[in-house]
């Protein structure tokens, strides 16, 4: 039973966070087109930053604990702010026109030159952001010790789904992304700002990365090499789950979060690869994955 | 130009490529014989591309192909390297043939990251698997070349390099021909509409496939001349920036000319090299860069380039 417990405990901490990335990501998907390589870039410089953030305000000594998680958090939405507009405008809108395929290349290119980027400005030593990590104590789950700030993780994922479909099923802003996603022309006809609702769109998906980055922050050591798992665990989630679906993202987040944690407790060695696997599973069973929307051939 | 011509062009340019090796230096050597390996994967890269799939993946035969080599060369006692550089591409035949009819089926993004998805599945079991060298890879011993290398002193870069551009041109010479033929066509069709060269009594799906095992085996070649210029093999041969790299080279080329394959590949390593000696902190940075100036102001790849030269001597009324 123990071991039940901790396998889906532990499944469900790692499916909270790589959700919060992976909506992130199929958001982008879904309203640009784009297969964001870069993605787990923005996660990594949300983690950065978050840590160097951390680092400055419990360095001055007796500030209230908890407000550090708070400006923590807040810095992902500088991160985004700075991020989504600068990269969307001064490069991505210029290449709608192209393929898709290019499209990937470009992302791919964008890969690079961040992963570089951020070793420049952080270097390549690790920082560590752990002072909010003891802020909500242990737990005792079936005479399981858990830190009460992973089982927070859980929450923070709920809540954060629920306030995203909140905020495209019942906002008119939201539906307007919707329509966006669903036909980017006939929404241009209609009226929308399809340029608007794409910036939008692209800073809430670089935000979602980078709050990813900054909650996982105090959790783990932040240094290079980050970006490249964590781009392709999201990807690995958007796959399985359908491109563009948020109901999909989360499910297959936590396919990916329980096998993951399967493969750890009950197969260690398959702890690499077992996502992957799920994930050509699924694509070999259901290539559009669980809610992805059917493609028409053309005649 | 007809088949006649390409032959002798071909030939030629074998020619003018070996007369060339003696007076590079070492260390251009190398350098041409790792880009003609990575030129002749992503040349497999472009018949994919033209019945529309990109595959992300390609690093799946690139690393089968070093491990069939290499494997064959530590456990089988094999050194010539003709024999190894063989053996690889057939193990990334094997490969493509084994999931070439899965493959099939899928077209775009799911193409795309169905094949991404494998070659990670690869690279993860290859790093658990200790007994091929688990993360570390393995180290290879130098080839040897018919015994030539004893006889007459040849350089073992330079017999690679030499080897490297004979596949690199037989395989460009061989697809440029194919692309010209019914069978070399009708990929371009599948890419414009499938169901219509459905009706027109051919098998889309077999004619994916076959570009796909074309492509599997150019991989194999490639990564087994890589194993054997570097004299390693790891995992990483069939990690997702491996692949990426593959289809910058393809995209850089564009679609029209073979050649251009070549010239992509030789220049991303320059770009490669020069920027990891002068900036060794930033040269996945300054690749990046040099992909998106690439991608912004030159759409057409450089193939275009070459083509729109012979298009101006058409006009001047030169014999194109």
């Amino acid at each position: 039973m123990q071991l039940v417990t901790t396998i889906l405990l532990d499944g469900l901490i790692d499916a909270s966070w790589i959700f919060i990335v992976a909506v992130g990501l199929t958001l982008i998907f879904g309203v640009l087109n784009v297969l964001n390589l870069a993605h787990g870039n923005f996660y990594a410089i949300g983690a950065y930053v978050a840590a160097t953030v951390a680092g400055w305000y419990y360095a001055s000594g007796d500030n209230p604990p908890a407000f550090g998680l708070v400006l923590m958090l807040g810095s992902s939405m500088l991160v985004a702010g700075i991020l989504g507009p600068l990269l969307e405008r001064g490069l991505l809108r210029f290449l709608y026109e192209r393929d898709e395929v290019i499209l990937v290349l470009v992302t791919y290119a964008l890969f690079l030159i961040l992963e570089d980027a951020t070793k420049l400005i952080w270097g390549v030593n690790p920082y560590y952001a752990y002072d909010p990590y003891s802020l909500f104590g242990d737990l005792k789950v079936y005479g399981l010790t858990y830190v009460g700030y992973d089982l927070m993780l859980i929450v923070f994922a709920i809540f954060a789904g629920i306030i995203l479909w909140l905020g495209l099923n019942r906002t008119k802003s939201g539906k307007l992304v919707l329509a966006v996603i669903h036909d980017r022309d006939m929404s241009s006809a209609l009226g929308i700002n399809v340029t608007r609702i794409f910036v939008i769109a692209f800073t809430i998906g670089v935000f979602l990365a980078a709050i990813g980055g900054a909650i996982t922050a105090p959790k783990i050591s932040v240094q290079p090499g980050l970006a490249v798992t964590v781009v392709l665990l999201s990807f690995a989630v958007v796959v399985i789950g359908g491109l563009g679906s948020i109901e999909g993202a989360a499910i297959a987040a936590l396919v990916v979060g329980l096998s993951r944690s399967l493969a750890i407790h009950l197969w260690p060695s398959a702890e690499l690869f077992i996502v992957y696997l799920v994930m050509a599973l699924m694509l070999a069973i259901k290539p559009q994955g669980m809610f992805g929307a059917v493609q028409l051939r053309k005649i | 130009m007809t088949n006649t011509k390409i032959i002798l062009a071909a030939t030629a340019t074998l020619a003018a490529l070996l007369a060339l090796g003696p007076f590079l230096p070492g260390w251009a050597t190398f350098l041409g014989a790792v880009a003609l390996a990575k030129g002749i994967t992503a040349l497999g890269l472009v018949v994919m591309l033209r019945s529309g799939l990109l595959s992300f993946g390609q690093g799946l035969f690139y690393c089968v192909g070093g491990y069939g080599a290499g494997l064959l060369m530590l456990w089988g006692d094999v050194t010539n390297a003709v024999v190894l550089v063989i053996a690889g591409g057939l193990s990334g035949l094997v490969a493509g043939l084994l999931i070439g009819p899965l493959l099939a089926g899928y077209r775009k993004i799911f193409f795309a990251t169905l094949t991404l998805a494998l070659s990670m599945l690869v690279h993860g079991a290859l790093t658990k698997a200790d007994i091929l060298g688990g993360s570390d890879g393995l180290n290879l011993r130098p080839p040897t070349f018919f015994g030539l290398e004893q006889t007459t002193g040849l350089s073992p870069v330079f017999a690679i390099y030499a080897l490297a551009c004979v596949i690199a041109v037989a395989s460009a010479c061989l697809l440029r021909i194919h692309f010209r033929s019914v069978r070399g066509l009708l990929s371009l069709g599948v890419k414009d509409n499938e169901i219509r060269v459905e009706y027109l009594g051919t098998s889309v799906r077999r004619a994916i496939f076959e570009n796909y095992v074309v492509a599997a085996f150019l991989a194999g070649m490639g990564g087994a001349l890589n194993a054997l210029v570097l004299g390693h093999i790891d995992p990483e041969l069939a990690f997702w920036t491996t692949s990426g790299e593959f289809v910058f080279v393809a995209i850089l080329a564009g679609q029209v000319s073979v050649v251009a394959i070549f010239v992509a590949s030789i220049l991303l390593e320059l770009v490669r090299s020069f920027s990891s000696q002068h900036f060794p902190n930033a040269w996945q940075m300054t690749l990046g860069i040099f992909m998106l100036t690439v991608i912004l102001f030159m759409p057409n790849g450089i193939g275009a380039l070459l083509q729109r030269r012979r298009g101006s001597k058409i006009a001047q009324g030169e014999a194109p």
